[in-house]
């Protein structure tokens, strides 16, 4: 074991390598660029054995990882924003086909205007799709998540793609200390690739012709459902088996900060949860109790986890830095229909921020958030569900 | 050498009863695919007939492994596949099989991508010119003056060079084929799965159902196509390019029977002008004049 100052985007190039990947295809795009680049060079200096594409597109790109992982092999592919959605299309095939592989999201902004910098439109933009969606807070999670998400989406149980989100520039090109597993470390933990089935020359198999009979192409849907249901009991164990082998737990589903006797509640993804943990811990040394619920899978959806602590809770403010435009933001609208669902009777509140890569500080969200708890506290309810914050 | 009769394989890899059109063209394709290259083939399949003619879940009528991908996917994927088998060390042949619009048209840049990275794949365009899965639409490989339901009138842009095209990306294998000449096709098929980098093969695929002709007429339509000089069959290892045994009379220009005789059994061409046929008549002039410019002396 190792502790190297590394970026966000080499994390996820350390661990495709050590992933023991076997092809790799991309296409750049700012601010991926650096996750193909340092693939590249592993692969060209000989500490990979690994193939590269260099695709001419990112539609191609997950083509091709999807090509090689149909003919059996591990595969990785990196992209962020338009290049996502450009590829958005096969991003449905690869999980229609129940092919297991695993793609790095540098979450950007979308355009127009062009803009480089984070807010989580493009992964977001991904959630009915049927791939695994987790977010990233820190480096060394970015590095320890694509690792086990290999584990995860080869797991017979799950047997679907799965995406590791990482903010960009503030994760992406960001410089922390990253403890980087030994190879043999990671060749324990990491099973021979498993897959429902692989295309070999000689070996009729068809996969994806017209059906028959709807009903069972409906119920293929409701597998994929299934299956990231089932994915929840994956990802713990293998987040419980991980944390016994290097010591670092996350929870599994979702991670808690001062959840244990809070009155009120922030639910937030990605790396602004750092700020989220400071802004806790601010508005606590101000007398209030504020838990933070970080959401680390957004698909499957930790319904049950999330629940299970804001069920006394006086309020719950989502904060979302992405809308689903005309509706609210996406991580809002999953909290609230699962409280009404379970008829857990809590006010609760989404707070839109940070969208375009607009800079938020944990002052900023101590502050949005005392003044939503002030509110509560006096009335009992939020006067508007909403609310776009631009800062003090 | 060439291929005979004799040389080919009885097992049938495309089976009887699928889902393709009375006369369909690339069912004949199919079959010829099949009778080439044996069990060695992996199928990429992007949207198009041949997603159809297939037949229906979970039954099938490939006995190839097949790959159903989507439409502007097929090289990258069929890239990403072969990639897989020489890293696992399987002996197989990556085959695309997309038709004139997943080809030169939606598919374009994905195939450009492949041919210039030289993956080790055979891309075969079965160009039945025109969209005919979505209802006969016209495509950049639709010719000049063909009725389609969207050129109603007939198309009034030329047919593109696709195959020289091909050429210009300087790949090791570019040929033409016909569906009215399946020992030329089968050959080309084996030299190409043969060769370790990017190959190409236009297979002409003349289309009853689209171009309004009798089904019983498919193989007499593509033969026409390339005695009256419309199609023609060439082949280029390396750059090298040399005009194929069937196209090689015409060559001569007195050699080449009327494109009337072509043009005549299809309803597509129904309302070409005396001026219309002219400019095809020299479309076919130029294109073999530029042929013969590149052919190797």
């Amino acid at each position: 074991m190792v502790v190297k100052p590394l970026t966000g985007n080499y994390a996820a190039a350390y661990a495709a390598k050590l992933s023991r990947v076997k092809v790799v295809a991309a296409y750049p795009i700012t601010p991926q660029t650096t996750i193909v680049e340092k693939l590249a060079q592993f692969i060209e200096d000989g500490e990979m054995d690994a193939k590269m594409i260099r695709v001419e597109s990112e539609h191609s790109a997950l083509a091709a990882a999807y090509g090689a992982a149909s003919g059996g092999v591990r595969a990785f592919t990196a992209t962020s924003s338009q290049g996502l959605l450009y590829m958005h299309e096969m991003v449905w095939w690869v999980a229609g086909s129940r092919i297991p592989l695993v793609m790095a999201i540098v979450t950007r902004t979308l355009g127009p205007p062009w803009n480089i910098w984070t807010d989580h439109s493009d992964i977001m933009d991904q959630r009915d799709s049927g791939w695994l969606i987790m977010m990233a807070e820190h480096n060394q999670e970015v590095l320890d998540e694509t690792i086990k998400m290999f584990k995860i989406t080869e797991d017979p149980r799950v047997f679907l793609p799965g995406i590791v989100g990482l903010d960009a520039f503030i994760l992406s090109h960001t410089t922390e200390p990253v403890d980087i597993p030994d190879q043999e470390l990671v060749d324990t933990f990491l099973p021979p690739r498993r897959q429902p089935y692989v295309f070999k020359p000689g070996d009729s198999l068809l996969m994806g012709n017209v059906p028959r009979n709807l009903k069972e192409n409906m119920r293929m849907r409701e597998d994929i459902h299934n299956s990231l249901e089932a994915a929840k009991k994956v990802i713990e164990e293998v987040d419980e088996e991980w944390g016994k082998l290097t010591g670092r737990r996350y929870g599994g589903l979702i991670e808690c900060y001062r959840c244990e006797d809070a009155s009120h509640f922030i639910v937030g993804m990605g790396a602004w949860v750092g700020d989220m943990r400071e802004a806790v811990d601010s508005l606590r040394t101000n007398g209030i109790k504020v838990g933070l619920i970080k959401v680390r899978y957004v698909r499957p959806f930790p319904r049950e986890d999330i629940l299970k602590w804001v069920v006394n809770a006086k309020s719950v403010i989502v904060f979302d830095r992405s809308v689903s435009a005309g509706s609210a933001g996406p991580l809002f609208l999953d909290v609230a229909a699962h409280l009404m669902a379970a008829g857990i009777r809590v006010p609760v509140k989404n707070i839109l921020a940070g969208i375009t890569g607009l800079d938020v500080t944990y002052e900023d969200i101590a502050d949005a958030v005392l003044k939503s708890v002030a509110e509560v506290e006096e009335t009992g309810k939020f006067s508007r569900f909403i609310e776009w914050y631009y800062g003090r | 050498m060439p291929v005979t009769l004799r040389d080919l394989p009885k097992e049938k890899l495309l089976l009887p009863g699928n889902a393709s059109c009375p006369g369909c063209p690339e069912a004949l394709g199919l079959k010829y695919l099949g009778m080439a290259l044996g069990k060695k083939i992996i199928l990429v399949v992007p949207a198009g007939c041949t997603s159809i003619i297939q037949g229906l879940m979970p039954g099938g009528a490939f006995i190839y492994p097949t790959l159903n991908v989507p439409f502007a996917s097929s090289d990258a994927v069929a890239a990403g596949v072969s990639a897989a088998k020489e890293i696992l060390g399987e002996d197989a042949v990556v085959v695309a099989w997309g038709g004139d619009g997943g080809t030169a048209d939606i598919g374009f840049a994905t195939l450009s991508g492949a041919a210039e990275r030289n993956d080790n794949i055979i891309h075969i365009c079965v160009d039945n010119e025109a969209y005919m899965n979505t209802g006969i639409q016209r495509s950049s490989l639709t010719p000049y003056g063909a009725w389609t339901t969207t050129t109603w009138r007939g198309k009034r842009e030329n047919k593109k060079e696709l195959p020289l095209i091909m050429l210009m990306h300087k790949v090791p294998y570019v040929a033409t084929a016909s569906v009215g000449y399946p020992l030329d096709f089968i050959a080309k098929l084996r030299k190409a799965a043969s060769i370790k980098g990017f190959k190409f093969i236009h297979l002409h695929a003349p289309c009853p159902v689209g171009w309004r002709f009798d089904p019983s007429k498919t193989v007499e339509v593509a033969k026409l196509a390339v005695e009256t000089g419309m199609w023609i069959l060439f082949e280029a290892e390396n750059g090298k390019v040399t005009i194929s045994p069937p196209s090689r009379p015409y060559a001569d220009k007195s050699k080449r029977k009327p494109i009337e005789e072509y043009i005549k059994l299809q309803g597509r061409f129904r309302t070409l002008t005396k001026d219309d046929i002219k400019i095809l008549e020299k479309a076919v002039d130029d294109a073999w004049n530029t042929i013969l410019k590149l052919v190797s002396k």
